[in-house]
């Protein structure tokens, strides 16, 4: 590691991939004095964090369409507003749509809608404000390299020491009921707390959105906490849509990377990282071009990183298994349309059209659609978290018209993802909320995991690179002894979402990866 | 002839297997002294230890080996997979030769040893105490290789000795005077392929008969009928554990904990700590368990593998040991007297510093003459070298008999 008071050229970086990560990274290096080279195997940089044209003059955020956890110290630090960072809109509410118009609306700790009960408003309350105190404690150490554990070293037990005084802050009763829940199901938190099924349904998305997991399947307690650490201009558990769509982060940060005299070389894929006498020198070019290195980071997935561009023969056999194990399967698909004007949902009104609508009725109906993912199938009546980021942003379609981006759950990964049919039914399900919405289709995309894996090169097509989940998570993510960003291989670093504190635009890897490097969080 | 045949749908109600020399060896096995090796009964001993022990050093000596397990490895990467798989360089190895080795889980602790014998050009066999094939499977993620586990097909017996090359040549393996030392050689006995190679685990002359299940007790009538004039017995596994800790060789599970068994953290040994760095290569390409090798030959290692010259007669079975000032130094893996050498010997391992040549020690020993217990604190040496090492087991051809 080299030290903080370094004189400029403090080192030749080498970052493989240029999605956001990788270019919050190159900042910050380069920040650093780094000499810094992003190659990206696509011709478009910001990776998943992209916007993209799938219609003449239809434009839609690639994969994920909101943002809750951007790390707003990476926005300061890189001044990112500055470079063309700017929310079309913040603070979405929540409508949960329901049968017959009568949905609900969530924002903040409030519900409104006419079936909801005294009880269950009270109570949502309480389990707002207790669910955005728990997530603070996941997203503590975000910010942090994980501690390990058992290690003997003096900062790994400062780490968990922090860790398990956050947990013990709570006080006795909150504590017990975090400890309780961290690590079970939703579902049954939900029913203990709520009568309101499409209130469970809505919230129970939280959970699973972007996931293998089902209401029912523990850990989904964890990646709704998960999703709730984040926060945005301030306000913690809040979601916003950039002005042009995801892809407009990349493009923000692709400035601040190209000012601080970063370069970033496209169509360049890199084949393999070389090594030499267990030293990582460099990143090889499928086209055999080597570049070389001091420091090589990898942005990719992690069995693409340990399995294709590390290799089994480069590691120890026991950690291959273990990368091997790594559950990287996606189920999120992403339904794009191009609308000849704005839809018209029952029951909601036109300026709620903007806000974030969920289909996702009952805790039920949300595990049965999993049902099928587990099989290979993909659900026949689907979940969806809808946004019309149009309503806020006119540059996103021609005028007067409109996009409509949509996760869908569940596609699988593999054989099984049939594409035109899942649309069918897709179309079926949202018709059944915005009656007159198939009439108004001009064009429609429906990108499946095995499309997003085409596209983005991340080997399961998973949204977070690897599952969310308490075994990958911390010091576990993606493996016990690759979970500190350090690979085997010296001078190897992993930086993406398959590595703490995990998927959801945040540029944190990116961050905690350039500090470790520089030594800055020293 | 499948000793386990696993299409039996009833093959699992079979406790334990017989050898294929099952018939033969109970009817030596006057003492009906059995034992449990894998999936296998085998003889402890046959008439006494004392007796086959000396066949082995003064005559000829019969082991049957078949429990040991065998995996064959084979593939376009055969070779790249075993140089991961194992320490030592296993491109020396070259085809018709065997090489004794150890491996390694990612932390450089040791998992097994054994044997690999190079059968053909890219076709490997790995002999091992313990069942290997999880980990072989483990090892094979990246590598285009066939792994079989063939222990159930290969049957084998350790046949060991001063007269044992002259039994062979009167057996009729004509030239078996020229194969050298951890050779391999193979010979038409009465029709069927006899894979002989120059190894064992006694540290002497001696040989290791292979054939397929089915011929196995041709072989064992062949080898009777030639090595009657030759003082030739079953031995049993008693014997032989006293003939291998005077040869100096560890065994899984006695001398050290296999890796992947182990569940308490620092129960495991490294190769170094085993006495085994000679057969560390740091000079090969990746293999696994070296990042964390190469990090113990920086820093040091914890414990050293010693041999032990004991005062008295008392063997000092799983003693502890002590430095002059009564400090704990280490435990005592294995422990016999040594017939042949006419020493009390044992294996020890000793925390370092302990363990160099003629550091002087002492070992707690608990003894017992009719039911009384009793302690004395022997003093002992830390020798060099083992304490069986005739030149013979070097020699080829060896001296006839």
């Amino acid at each position: 590691m080299t030290d903080q008071n370094k004189a400029p050229n403090a080192g030749k970086v080498v970052i493989i991939g240029a999605g956001h990560n990788g270019l919050v990274c190159a900042a910050y290096l380069a920040k650093a004095g780094f000499e810094v080279n992003i190659l990206e195997a696509r011709h478009e940089v910001g990776g998943a964090a992209a916007s993209h044209e799938f219609a003449p003059g239809y434009r839609v955020s690639s994969t994920g369409h909101l943002l809750y956890r951007l790390d707003e110290q990476v926005i300061k630090d890189l001044d990112l507003a500055s470079h063309g960072l700017e929310m079309a809109a913040s603070d979405l509410p929540t409508v949960a749509l329901g049968s017959e118009g009568r949905h609900l609306k969530i924002h903040d700790d409030r519900i409104t809608g006419e079936d909801v009960s005294r009880e269950d408003r009270n109570a949502f309350m309480a389990y707002r404000e207790r669910m955005l105190r728990f997530a603070r404690i996941i997203s503590g150490l975000d910010d942090k390299i994980p501690p390990r554990i058992a290690s003997g070293e003096r900062a790994d037990n400062i780490g968990l020491g922090r860790l398990a005084w956050s947990i013990r802050r709570l006080g006795k009763k909150d504590m017990r009921e975090f400890l309780r829940i961290a690590g079970i199901n939703i579902y049954d938190v939900l029913e203990e707390r709520f009568e309101n099924e499409l209130l469970k349904g809505a919230l129970s998305l939280d959970g699973v959105l972007g996931t293998h997991l089902g209401p029912r399947s523990n850990n989904s307690v964890f990646t709704a906490l998960h999703r709730l650490g984040g926060s945005v201009n301030g306000k913690q558990g809040a979601v916003a849509i950039p002005r042009g769509g995801m892809g407009a982060v990349s493009e923000a940060l692709v400035k601040a990377v190209e000012a601080l005299g970063v370069s970033i070389l496209t169509g360049a894929e890199v084949g393999h990282v070389e090594i030499e006498n267990g030293k990582a020198t460099g990143a090889t070019l499928v086209t055999g071009e080597i570049m070389p290195a001091d420091y090589v980071i990898s942005c990719a997935d992690p069995k693409t990183t340990f399995l294709k561009l590390i290799g089994p023969r480069q590691l120890d056999a026991g950690m291959v298994r273990k990368v091997s194990n790594v559950r990287q399967k996606g189920n999120a698909a992403k339904l794009h349309l191009a609308l000849d004007g704005l839809p018209k949902f029952t029951g909601l009104e036109a300026a709620q059209a903007g806000h974030r609508l969920v289909v996702a009725p009952d805790l039920e109906y949300v595990e049965r659609a999993f049902n099928h993912v587990k099989y290979g199938e993909h659900s026949a009546h689907p979940v969806m978290e809808i946004t019309i980021p149009s309503v806020h942003d006119a540059s996103l379609a021609p005028e007067g018209k409109h996009v409509l981006s949509a996760i869908v759950q569940y596609a699988p990964y593999g054989p099984g993802s049939d594409s035109a049919g899942f649309e069918a039914q897709v179309m079926e399900t949202l018709a059944r909320y915005a009656p007159g919405i198939r009439e108004q289709v001009v064009a429609s995309e429906l990108l499946t995991p095995n499309h997003f894996e085409d596209r983005f090169g991340n080997i399961g097509g998973h949204w977070h690179h690897a599952e969310l989940a308490l075994d990958q998570f911390l010091m576990l993510r993606p493996v016990a002894g690759a979970a500190q960003y350090a690979a085997p291989v010296d001078g190897l670093y992993l930086c993406g979402a398959g590595c703490h504190p995990g998927g959801g635009v945040s540029g944190q890897a990116g961050r905690n990866v350039a500090q470790l490097i520089s030594g800055l969080d020293k | 002839m499948k000793i386990i045949d696993y299409s039996d749908r009833d093959h699992y109600k079979t406790q334990a297997f017989q050898t294929p020399f099952h018939e033969r060896a109970a009817a030596f096995n006057q003492k009906h002294c059995w034992g449990r090796w894998k999936d296998y009964i085998t003889a402890n001993t046959y008439y006494d230890t004392a007796t086959e022990y000396f066949a082995a050093r003064n005559a000829c000596s019969v082991f049957d080996l078949t429990p040991m397990t065998k995996h064959r490895i084979s593939g376009p990467d055969a070779l790249d997979f075993m140089n991961r798989l194992v320490t030592r360089e296993v491109g020396k190895i070259k085809p018709g030769r065997v090489g004794y080795t150890v491996w390694c889980n990612d932390a450089g602790q040791v998992i097994d040893d054994g044997t690999i014998f190079h059968l053909e050009e890219g076709v490997y066999r790995l002999c091992s105490q313990e069942p290997q094939i999880d980990w072989l499977m483990t090892s094979a993620i990246g590598f285009d290789v066939d792994i079989v586990d063939e222990t159930h097909d290969v049957a084998g017996l350790a046949f060991q000795g001063p007269t044992t090359c002259a039994v062979l040549k009167l057996m009729g393996l004509e030239g078996i005077e020229n194969l050298t030392p951890f050779g391999i050689a193979k010979f038409d006995l009465d029709g069927f392929e006899l894979t002989v190679s120059r190894t064992g685990y006694t540290g002497d002359l001696g040989y290791e008969l292979w054939v397929a299940p089915e011929h196995a007790l041709t072989l064992w009538d062949r080898l009777f009928e030639a090595g009657a004039l030759h003082g030739i017995r079953p031995i049993g596994s008693e014997a032989l554990e006293i003939l291998r800790i005077e040869a100096g060789f560890i065994l899984a599970g006695v001398d050290f904990l296999p890796a992947n068994e182990a569940v308490r953290p620092g129960r495991t040994r490294s190769p170094y700590e085993l006495g085994l760095g000679w057969l560390v290569h740091l000079d090969k390409p990746y293999f696994t368990g070296k990042r964390a090798l190469i990090k113990e030959k920086e820093n040091g290692s914890r414990y050293v593998f010693a041999k032990l010259n004991i005062e008295g007669n008392k063997p000092a079975h799983q003693s502890f040991i002590f430095d002059k000032r009564q400090k704990f130094a280490g435990t005592v893996t294995s422990a016999a007297w040594s017939p042949s050498a006419k020493v009390n010997i044992a294996l020890a391992t000793l925390e370092a510093p302990h363990g160099k040549p003629g550091d002087q020690l002492l070992a707690e020993i608990y003894y017992q003459r009719e039911l009384k217990w009793s302690r004395v604190m022997a003093p002992c040496t830390v020798v060099e070298g083992v304490f069986w090492d005739p030149p013979r087991k070097r020699e080829t051809p060896p001296p006839d008999f």
